[in-house]
């Protein structure tokens, strides 16, 4: 009588709702594994949640230890695989701490970007009338921002660290998915689902997060994905303007800031941080593409 | 995606007086701008007035003394409340007048003169080559779609979108400029050339074209080149991404399949059928695309010393010049604005589906 | 003139557009044939890369940035200046020949120089000198301290600031050294302005102070052509110069920020001076053929502060231990290499009673010792620092060789604005930056460091460094009061001595370094001067 798990899965008559809701995560799952590129991301990413985790067990040395005597030593150095930087300290360990302020960085924006953007789009394409004008006029002038000046001005305002950093990041990040969770709301709102609800008596506030919210969560996580690298890459522009972490602190675009100076004789100093950012962000962008093949209606799908 | 989609989109176009109907969306759009811009503006003030650096301090030096200080505190009109002085600024603005830059004593509006021309000029051949490359990347990605072409077109794509793109910059620099000396170095022009062309339009490519100095022209070439290959890489990613996707739905489409079954050449089907009806997105992302790098980018400008708007907006920030950036602001603002409206416009006339 | 240097450039030009075009095509791919361009600056021509970012306006009544100076210095004549050629000289006779000073010592009347002429071809009087001096005050800008320090004020110009046919009596209000009140005429704001020209200028009562920020009216070597802010300063030279016509006709200064990109350009042979390289870059040209590098003592120094409101930091003993927790040599032999050298006293090498002895050095044990005996633990504060990359790695050496005896010290870092101000408001537990001397007389760092007569908070001193850090200085001030006002130069240079030997037990500054610029030029360039510690760049003598 027994069911092995696969049959289970991929039963076409599913008996129960979470039955059916694993049974679609599983066939999401064998398509999206069929992308090569996008499992690739994926593995990447994973990759770099266990670096941070373990740093202090796979740092070779500890990433804030200075020695001027051996400064800008070359790759393969003997200790110093990659080789250290103008204070002497080991590219590689604070390569591996580093990852850990990009997953702060980056978990920390994606958290707080889309709700925001979730709650104002809603709240805008649900309520409609004044509120929409008011709430969408609000979001354009964010939009019609120049992003990096806006974060800069919000770190200049409170000062550099790496927590304001991630707000003036999360301030000019949650425009675009306010518009999307926006456009959402307005292509359920009028369905017989939600007039369902309502005749049950739901109020507004309930009815949007209970269920609008769900509804656009799959086409905002498509978007965060791709997201991320633009996260990365904001969080290490700052960096390199020199008002990201606060030193000496190894966030990855402050390493690049600091190694910029001596690209031409010593490349690896910058060039090894920045390698690290192109890998993540491409991660997180191979990832985000594939999940946007999977999710994304518009293109079509497996035909 | 779009500012002004959703307050154009959706009115309906029926047989009713469609002048009427064309009049009171262009009142709409326009009253719509005005608030967006209001709302930029105040925004930025505030942002300057409460950033903690004080703006007087960055017009009289560190070490001016308390009369001084006192003199530009009160000839800046800090003394006033800060409404007032919103209000005067505002009232300034509306009659053409963006002040004076505090950190050199010049008109704002001559200061923009000078760099948003230059960063118009990095933007437009950005976009034009990341048009050029990315638009033929994303169709044949659709159209080979998961085969090697297509996964080679991902990654292409993608690596330009994971660049930092400082990163890039130094390196192309170094390259092509310092090891195999293929363009020309940081700047707009080489120093020799520097007020040499007469200036009209402030886009020295233009300018020396205008006047016929066709070596200022080449060489003015020479040092866009990079600098706008790396941007427009950059905004290609983008673009290809989006024009994978939108012929995937176009492909995907019944009427595609009919166009196939009438035994139109497979050619004829994508260049034609598929490709003529994403025209229009393509544009409104096209624009977004290169509205973005309108704004200035401004870690290019940085380390390719390119006079852009960015920078100049930036390093005014830093300072607390705030008529400058208030300055810069509006008008990256207005061209962002513009640049949106002006797909929704082409959205809500040419595309047949927007009802 | 224009039309040569077109032609100069065009093959190499030509050549890179090829390569230009390869590269739009192919992005990157490798097509074509890799011609490397050897560009050469035309030889009439100076072009320099530096950081220019800093310059407000080109009016000497106002300008008091270091890329300021350096136009000014080329376009203005003043009373009395420094010969480029032979700086150690001190100031020499400029626009006028010679001066005397009265038996009271309270008057000095110059004697204008006969001949000399504006870029205008009108002659230099001495009552464009009377305007020039008399317009500083009036218009009371950031500099006019310089002078007003002498008593000049706007109530009493007519009778301080008088010329008399061809000669110029300045009254001042009591008995200054000599060397004093010249030392400061040598300052940019000593600058002689033609007052036709500039009162043609005149807008709205502003002395044409809204026109000479970008333009020029003055007698020196150079005109100004054009400043574009941030972007370039171009000048061309004044063939009727009283010197002799300079050998650079044209000189231009573009603002390029990396260090990177400067060595590049000077490389390529696009510029003659890299301003602003740093160590490695400098490293990296040395011995490069057709290149060269330059090394010139500089005014600038970097220290640190100790605010005297922090409850710890006002403890004398803590500070001592501070003072030897620095790894001086360690810093100067790394990442400062070449560019700052350990200097321990407020004034720097080169002037008036200078002392180079250098009793601090990293010694945690002793600073151990002393924060023991001061019964110091746990300490921990602020440190706020500019974003700068120097500053930065300065900040971060402290931070670890502080920590080694125990001291926590956090870094705050934010735009140079966003920290002064909040310096100047005496809210930094630690300050962290640079100082530089606005003329080339003791009084100017002795009146900064170790001058602050009233400390209290309504004072509002905020100009003055001792105050900024809430330290009074006690019988410092009174000494420095006297050593402004002593004649005899052998006297003076004692006082200043014994000043700073009680400032570098006492103070809660320690003065760690003095910069050494190092120019990367290329090897053409002969007879280049940065100025010293006393002045700016000159262009005039320069050939190549």
């Amino acid at each position: 009588m027994s069911v092995s798990l696969g049959e289970w899965l991929n039963d076409e008559s599913p008996t129960s709702r979470s039955q059916a809701r694993f049974s679609s995560i599983y066939h999401g799952w064998i398509e999206f594994k069929a992308n090569r590129l996008a499992l690739l991301g994926l593995i990447i990413l994973i990759v770099l949640v266990l670096v941070a985790a373990f740093a202090p067990l796979l740092s070779p040395h500890d990433p804030f230890e200075q020695n001027l005597a051996n400064r800008l030593a070359p790759l393969g150095t003997d200790g110093h695989v990659f080789g250290t930087d103008s204070l002497g300290r080991d590219i590689l360990s604070r390569l591996i701490y580093g990852s850990r302020i990009t997953l702060y960085i980056v978990g920390l924006v994606a958290l707080i970007a889309p709700v925001a953007g979730l709650f104002i789009g809603t709240v805008a394409g649900y309520i409609g009338g004044w509120v929409d004008i008011v709430l969408m006029r609000f979001t354009d002038i964010f939009l019609a921002f120049p992003r990096l000046v806006l974060a800069l001005a919000f770190v200049a305002a409170l000062g550099a660290g790496i927590e304001n950093a991630v707000l003036a990041i999360a301030l000019t990040a949650w425009p675009p998915y306010a518009r999307i969770a926006r456009a959402e709301t307005l292509s359920i709102r009028r369905s017989d689902y939600i007039s369902a609800v309502k005749l049950q008596g739901a109020g507004a506030l309930r009815i949007i997060t209970r269920h609008i919210w769900p509804l656009c969560i799959a086409s905002l996580v498509v978007r965060i994905t791709l997201d991320m690298a633009g996260i990365i890459l904001a969080a290490a522009g700052l960096g390199f303007l020199g008002l990201g972490a606060r030193p000496p602190s190894p966030e990855w675009g402050a390493m690049i800031a600091e190694g910029r100076r001596f690209i031409l004789d010593f490349w690896w100093v910058a060039t090894i941080p920045g390698i690290a950012i192109f890998i993540v962000s491409l991660a997180f962008n191979l990832l985000g593409d594939g999940l946007r093949d999977l999710l994304d209606p518009k293109s079509g799908g497996a035909s | 995606m779009s500012a002004t989609q959703d307050t154009l989109g959706p009115h309906p176009r029926s047989a009713r007086s469609s002048w009427v109907t064309v009049f009171y969306s262009i009142i709409k759009t326009l009253s719509m701008i005005l608030a967006t811009m209001l709302g930029l503006l105040f925004v930025t003030f505030i942002i300057g007035r409460i950033m903690p650096i004080d703006p007087v301090i960055s017009v009289v030096g560190e070490r001016a003394s308390k009369e001084v200080y006192d003199a530009a505190y009160a000839s800046m009109g800090l003394d006033r409340p800060l409404l007032v002085q919103f209000f005067l600024y505002i009232s300034d603005v509306a009659r053409g007048d963006f002040g004076q830059s505090l950190l050199n004593s010049r008109p704002v509006i001559d200061d923009i003169k000078r760099v948003f021309p230059a960063t118009l000029e990095l933007a437009t051949l950005g976009t034009i080559i990341g048009v050029t490359i990315g638009v033929p990347l994303g169709v044949i990605g659709a159209v080979k779609r998961d085969t090697w072409i297509d996964q080679l077109s991902r990654i292409i794509a993608l690596v330009g979108y994971s660049m930092p793109i400082f990163w890039l910059g130094l390196v192309g620099l170094l390259v092509f400029y310092g090891i195999l000396g293929w363009v020309g170095g940081p700047g707009r022009v080489g120093i020799f050339y520097v007020d040499v062309v007469p200036v009209v339009t402030g886009m020295i490519l233009v300018d020396s074209a205008l006047d016929g100095q066709w070596d200022v022209f080449r060489d003015a070439l020479s040092h866009i080149v990079l600098p706008a290959s790396i941007l427009g890489y950059y905004s290609l990613a983008y673009i290809s991404r989006m024009t994978r996707s939108f012929m995937l739905e176009q492909l995907g489409s019944e009427y595609i399949t009919t166009a196939r079954v009438k035994g139109l050449s497979e050619y004829v089907v994508i260049t034609r059928h598929a490709f003529g009806n994403i025209k229009v997105q393509l544009i409104t992302v096209i624009a977004l695309s290169y509205a973005s790098l309108l704004e200035g980018s401004v870690l290019t400008e940085i380390i390719f010393a390119w006079p852009g708007i960015g920078s100049y907006i930036t390093t005014a920030l830093l300072s607390a010049d705030m008529n400058a950036v208030l300055g810069g602001t509006v008008v990256v603002g207005l061209v962002f604005v513009c640049l949106n409206v002006f797909s929704d416009l082409l959205y809500v006339f040419f595309d047949p589906r927007s009802r | 003139m224009i039309k040569t240097f077109h032609q100069a450039a065009r093959r190499s030009i030509m050549k890179r557009t090829l390569g230009s075009v390869a590269i739009a095509i192919a992005l990157g791919s490798v097509v074509g044939t890799a011609t490397v361009a050897q560009a050469a600056t035309p030889d009439n021509m100076l072009v320099i890369a530096n950081r220019i970012d800093d310059i407000t306006t080109l009016d000497p009544a106002q300008s008091f940035e270091f890329a300021g100076s350096d136009v000014n210095r080329n376009v203005y004549g003043k009373l009395v200046n420094f010969d480029p050629m032979n700086l150690e000289a001190g100031y020499e006779p400029d626009l006028a020949q010679s001066w005397t000073v009265s038996e009271d010592g309270k008057s000095i009347t110059f004697t204008m120089r006969e001949g000399v002429k504006f870029h205008s071809g009108n002659p230099v009087t001495a009552e464009d000198a009377e305007f020039s001096l008399r317009r500083a005050v009036l218009l009371n800008k950031t500099p006019s301290f310089i002078l007003t320090q002498f008593g000049f004020a706007p109530e009493n110009i007519e009778q301080t600031i008088v010329a008399d046919g061809n000669t110029l009596t300045i009254t001042t209000d009591k008995k200054y050294a000599t060397s004093f009140v010249l030392n400061c005429l040598t300052s940019t704001i000593g600058s002689i302005v033609e007052k036709a020209l500039v009162m043609e200028n005149e807008k709205d009562g502003d002395m044409g102070n809204d026109w000479l920020a970008t333009n020029s009216a003055g007698s020196g070597a150079y005109k100004v052509v054009s400043w574009k802010p941030a972007e370039s300063v171009t000048l061309v030279s004044n063939p009727d110069f009283y010197k002799g016509e300079p050998a650079m006709e044209r000189v231009i200064v573009q603002h390029i920020q990396e260090s990177a990109t400067q060595r590049l350009l000077l490389e390529k042979g696009d510029i003659d001076v890299a301003r602003n390289l740093n160590p490695e870059d400098v490293a990296g040209i040395d011995g490069k053929e057709g290149l060269a590098v330059t090394t010139e003592l500089r005014g600038r120094l970097m220290y640190i502060s100790f605010n005297q409101k922090h409850p710890e930091l006002s403890k004398p003993k803590v500070v001592e231990a501070l003072k030897y927790l620095v790894d001086y040599n360690g810093m100067q032999n790394s990442f400062l290499k070449g560019q700052w050298q350990v200097h321990q006293n407020f004034l720097p090498a080169t002037y008036l009673g200078a002392i180079d002895d250098t009793p601090f050095s990293f010694n945690v044990e002793k600073a151990k010792a002393l924060l023991a005996e001061a019964g110091v633990e746990n300490l921990e504060f602020e440190t706020g620092v500019r974003e700068a990359q120097e500053r930065i790695e300065i900040a971060q050496s402290l931070q670890n060789t502080f920590a080694q005896a125990g001291v926590t010290m956090n870094i705050t870092i934010g735009t140079g604005k966003q920290i002064l101000t909040r310096y100047r408001a005496r809210e930094l537990d630690m300050y962290l930056g640079a100082w530089g001397p606005d003329y080339p007389d003791p009084h100017t760092n002795a009146g900064t460091f170790a001058f602050n007569p009233d400390n209290s908070d309504e004072a509002q001193a905020t100009g003055l460094l001792a105050y900024r850090n809430a330290w009074d200085p006690g019988p410092l001030s009174g000494m420095v009061e006297a050593a402004v006002a002593e004649g005899d130069t052998d006297a003076r240079r004692g006082m200043y001595e014994e000043i700073q030997r009680e400032f570098q037990a006492t103070a809660p500054f320690a003065i760690l370094f003095q910069k050494t610029e190092q120019t990367g030029v290329n090897a053409a360039v002969q007879n280049l001067n940065l100025g010293s510690a006393v002045t700016a760049i000159s262009y005039w003598p320069v050939s190549k």
